[in-house]
């Protein structure tokens, strides 16, 4: 185990080297650079300026350079400059990170929460009214795009209270905040429960035509005995990987719930950055949504062990 | 027209019966919401030429003079003293004195004085290294130097008398910055002397003011403070906006097929729709074969339907027009029947497009053999919509356009290199004065001029009107040049756009001007009836 473990950590750093490499390249590949950019909003170029706002954020130097001094300020901490707000990237990004974490961790619990129990309840009850409504809504969730049902509850909110659900920079309290997340959070939510619901349903009712099963019904066990602690905990695998991704996809992936909903986190602020050639901030932000990929991935794996003693790595 | 007449008649009419009821006593407090729609590229109102800078930080600073905020129209008689107490002309009209208020602070304590004022001029002369755009520098052009004669009295030295220079001074555009605080500051952490302290910009969310408590007029602003938050999404702060959670819109923000839900989902809203003096206008790069000939630039011009155009993209409210922006509410537009005679401007459609495809033909084109041109556009809804159409009218001419949709941020990067054809291009203008919208756009030297049209005989005539001092003999010199300018086809305006603006009931004593959008956002006398 400890040599499996020391080995998916190297393999790790190689994969974060080769998404920095990626990324670095990507961004410079894209037309248009942040000095055409600050000067779109002036409606002109002038080449002469244009030079000098290269020399000062240090785009005139040869692209290598610019990599090891990005790299070389990464792993000392210092993140550099956004180019456009000129202040510390970190500080532009660091504020960001815990409303989209806050906005992804309810998403992912209402998922979790009405995704798995109504996937088991849908494939104990196969074939009933109970479990064609249930795939019904399963069907919508994952047909509807997330923004249309953002607008749909926006306008909802407006309609009946006369209130609309915005995000507010300084929410008065936690629940207040957790109210105000928790709109978004649902709409998101119900794509993803919805994901984790046809999947709990279609691996539980692998599981429950297995021998095993029979056997504990045979033994008398209880009903739910037999569904959550036989059927569910060997159904569970193939959901997690999925949770799993679903979480990593949310840290980056929540750009129109975050545009539609006006929340100012990493995903918005992503896109806003790309568009303005943000060096800096579209480097490091990628980043770490690369880190938290790898480490959700990692964790995932490693649930996988506790899930199921079958499995050992590195043996 | 007539619809557009009684509009004006019937704005009039509740105007008037606006000034019967009697005035409200003003009530000092609360914060102006207001939302804002993208992340403005910086404060720095010097360095920008963007409403979505100008509006927020026009309440950080001052100017010397400007213009009336409570008058609808912009004109030289609606300028009114700010920093400048008064100022006076020198016998032959090339210098221009600026008394000073005394007295004036800056956010920070400083005292204001001239050599202020001095060190703003300096950085649109492009004299200040760290400024990193000038865009309105052809405004100043003909302004020689700046003289300090003491603390509080500045001279402004021209090259040649010139009967607008004053009304440039009276914009949005033309606050006076601090010598004491750096370029960079001023676009992230600006210092004023305006009714209202910058306080915070977080890109995405919004920005924050306080009152200036040491405001130098008296008893001013009436507000606690101005919040913006950012909406980049149009839906949602429509909505936003109807649920009552802001006071005032963006500037321009309600397009006329919004206005129908803003009205009907939030009765009680103040909604007027006026003039941007922001144009839709064609862009044809006379560098680039075929569209060096110009015969085929004719041709073009001659294929527009203007008119269906603006039937389809704002039900018949944007404006027909030349260069500049149409009356009532434009000062220097062409009179509609002297508009008429110019190509392209015809009612008669069929027959100038009868007579394109004969150019066209003659040409070597026609409905078997078209013309392939790529028409490019920012990808913005304002921008794509009239290219779409624009496409289809040139279809009738032989001309297949495919359209290019060009990234937003790298727009007037690509116009600028001369990337492109044919496209479709938005330009806003700051001051209704043709020494603004023809120096800034149709001059061989000015940098905005995005198309590089040059010809020396319009040049020469932007110069004579601009030392016209008679209104009437100045029109007419303006006028050659639209006539002109049509000719060349330089940059044709297929329409000037009308937005609306909304505020809800309890916002008191706004005025929106109606010849421009960049020049009333001081706010210092707007308060709340809470």
């Amino acid at each position: 185990m400890g040599a499996y473990l020391i080995r998916r950590l190297l393999l790790m750093i190689v994969t974060l080297f080769g998404m920095s490499v990626l990324i670095f390249v990507m961004l410079r590949l894209v037309p248009g650079d942040i000095t055409d950019i600050i000067f779109d909003s002036a409606g002109f170029v002038n080449p002469a300026q244009k030079k000098r706002i290269e020399q000062q954020l240090g785009l005139d130097k040869p692209i290598v350079t610019q990599y090891i001094t990005w790299i070389n300020g990464l792993a000392h901490g210092d993140l550099g400059y956004a180019y456009v707000s000129e202040k510390p990237a970190i500080d532009e990004i660091l504020p960001r990170i815990p409303v989209t974490a806050k906005l992804a961790g309810l998403a992912l619990l209402f998922s979790v929460l009405f995704g798995v129990p109504l996937g088991v309840i849908s494939a104990v009850r196969q074939d009933t009214r109970l479990d064609y409504i249930l795939r019904v809504v399963s069907l919508s969730g994952l047909s509807l795009p997330s923004f249309w049902l953002g607008l749909l509850i926006l306008m909802a909110c407006v309609q009946w209270f006369g209130w609309i659900p915005i995000y507010k920079t300084s929410p008065g309290n936690v629940w207040e905040e957790i109210w105000l997340l928790s709109i978004p959070a649902a709409a998101v939510g119900f794509r993803s429960s919805a994901l984790v619901m046809r999947l709990t349903r279609s691996s539980m009712l692998e599981v429950l035509r297995q021998d095993y099963i029979r056997t504990a019904r045979a033994k008398g066990a209880s009903e739910r005995a037999v569904n959550y602690d036989h059927a569910l905990r060997n159904a569970v695998l193939p959901v997690v990987t999925v949770i799993g991704i679903e979480a990593a996809f949310l840290i980056g992936g929540l750009i129109v719930t975050e545009t539609v909903f006006n929340i100012p986190g990493v995903a918005r602020f992503l896109v806003e950055a790309i568009r303005w050639r943000d060096y800096p901030i579209v480097q490091n932000l990628v980043m770490f949504i690369a880190v938290v990929v790898v480490v959700m991935n990692f964790i995932v794996d490693m649930l996988y062990v506790a899930l199921d003693p079958r499995i050992k790595y590195g043996e | 027209m007539r619809s557009k007449l009684a509009f004006v008649f019937a704005l009039a009419f509740a105007s008037s019966g606006l000034a019967a009821v009697p005035a409200l006593a003003q009530k000092q407090g609360g914060v102006l919401r207001i939302y804002h729609r993208d992340n403005l590229p910086s404060l720095s109102i010097h360095e920008e030429a963007t409403i979505s800078t100008v509006m927020p930080a026009m309440a950080v600073f001052n100017n010397l003079v400007l213009f009336d905020q409570h008058k609808e129209i912009n004109s030289p008689d609606s300028i009114v003293p700010e920093l400048a107490d008064s100022w006076s002309w020198n016998a032959d009209k090339t210098a221009l004195t600026f008394k000073l208020h005394e007295g004036v602070k800056w956010h920070d304590g400083k005292p204001f004085t001239a050599k202020d004022v001095k060190c703003t001029w300096d950085i649109l002369l492009g004299k200040n290294p760290d400024v990193r755009k000038n865009p309105r520098a052809i405004w100043w052009q003909n302004l020689k130097d700046v003289v300090v004669k003491n603390d509080h009295e500045v001279t402004f030295q021209l090259n040649h008398p010139q009967g607008a220079f004053l009304s440039l001074f009276a914009s949005g555009y033309s606050p006076v910055y601090p010598c004491h605080v750096s370029a960079k500051d001023m676009r992230t952490n600006p210092i004023g002397t305006g009714p209202f302290k910058f306080v915070e910009f977080k890109r995405g969310e919004g920005l924050k003011f306080v009152r200036n408590p040491d405001y130098w007029k008296k008893g001013l602003p009436y507000l606690d403070g101005i919040e913006w938050r950012i909406i980049e999404n149009r839906s949602t702060r429509i909505l936003a906006f109807v649920a009552g959670e802001f006071d005032l819109t963006f500037a321009a923000d309600v397009s006329v097929p919004l206005l129908k839900d803003v009205t009907s989902q939030a009765p009680k809203a103040i909604c007027q729709m006026a003039p941007t003096y922001v144009s839709t206008n064609l862009i044809i790069n006379p560098k680039v074969p075929p569209f060096n000939d110009a015969k085929i630039r004719k041709a073009m011009a001659l294929a527009l339907d203007r008119k269906a155009i603006i039937d389809i993209v704002s039900q018949g409210k944007h404006d027909m027009s030349g260069v500049m922006l149409p009356p009532p509410e434009g000062r220097w537009g062409m009179p509609p029947e002297r508009l008429a005679k110019l190509p392209g401007y015809s009612a008669d459609v069929a027959k100038s497009r009868a007579e394109a495809r004969k150019i066209m033909e003659g040409l070597g084109y026609s409905a078997d053999k078209p013309l392939k041109v790529k028409i490019s556009t920012r990808n913005i809804a304002i921008y794509r919509d009239p290219a779409v159409i624009l496409i289809d009218q040139l279809k009738q001419i032989y001309i297949d356009g495919e359209l290019e949709v060009v990234d937003t941020s790298i727009w007037h990067a690509k116009v600028t290199r001369g990337d492109y054809s044919v496209g479709l291009n938005l330009t806003g203008v700051g001051v209704d004065d043709p020494d603004v919208n023809l120096y800034e756009n149709y001059s061989c030297n000015s940098e905005r001029n995005l198309t590089r049209y040059c010809n020396k005989e319009v040049d020469a005539l932007i110069d004579k009107q601009s030392q016209e001092s008679d209104v009437a003999k100045r029109k007419e010199i303006v006028w050659q040049v639209e006539e002109k300018l049509a000719e060349d086809l330089a940059r044709p305006i297929i329409s000037y756009e009308r937005a609306a603006t909304c505020w809800q009931p309890q916002l008191k004593n706004f005025t929106l001007h109606h010849n421009g959008i960049y020049n009333n956002w001081r706010l210092e006398d707007v308060w709340l009836d809470k």
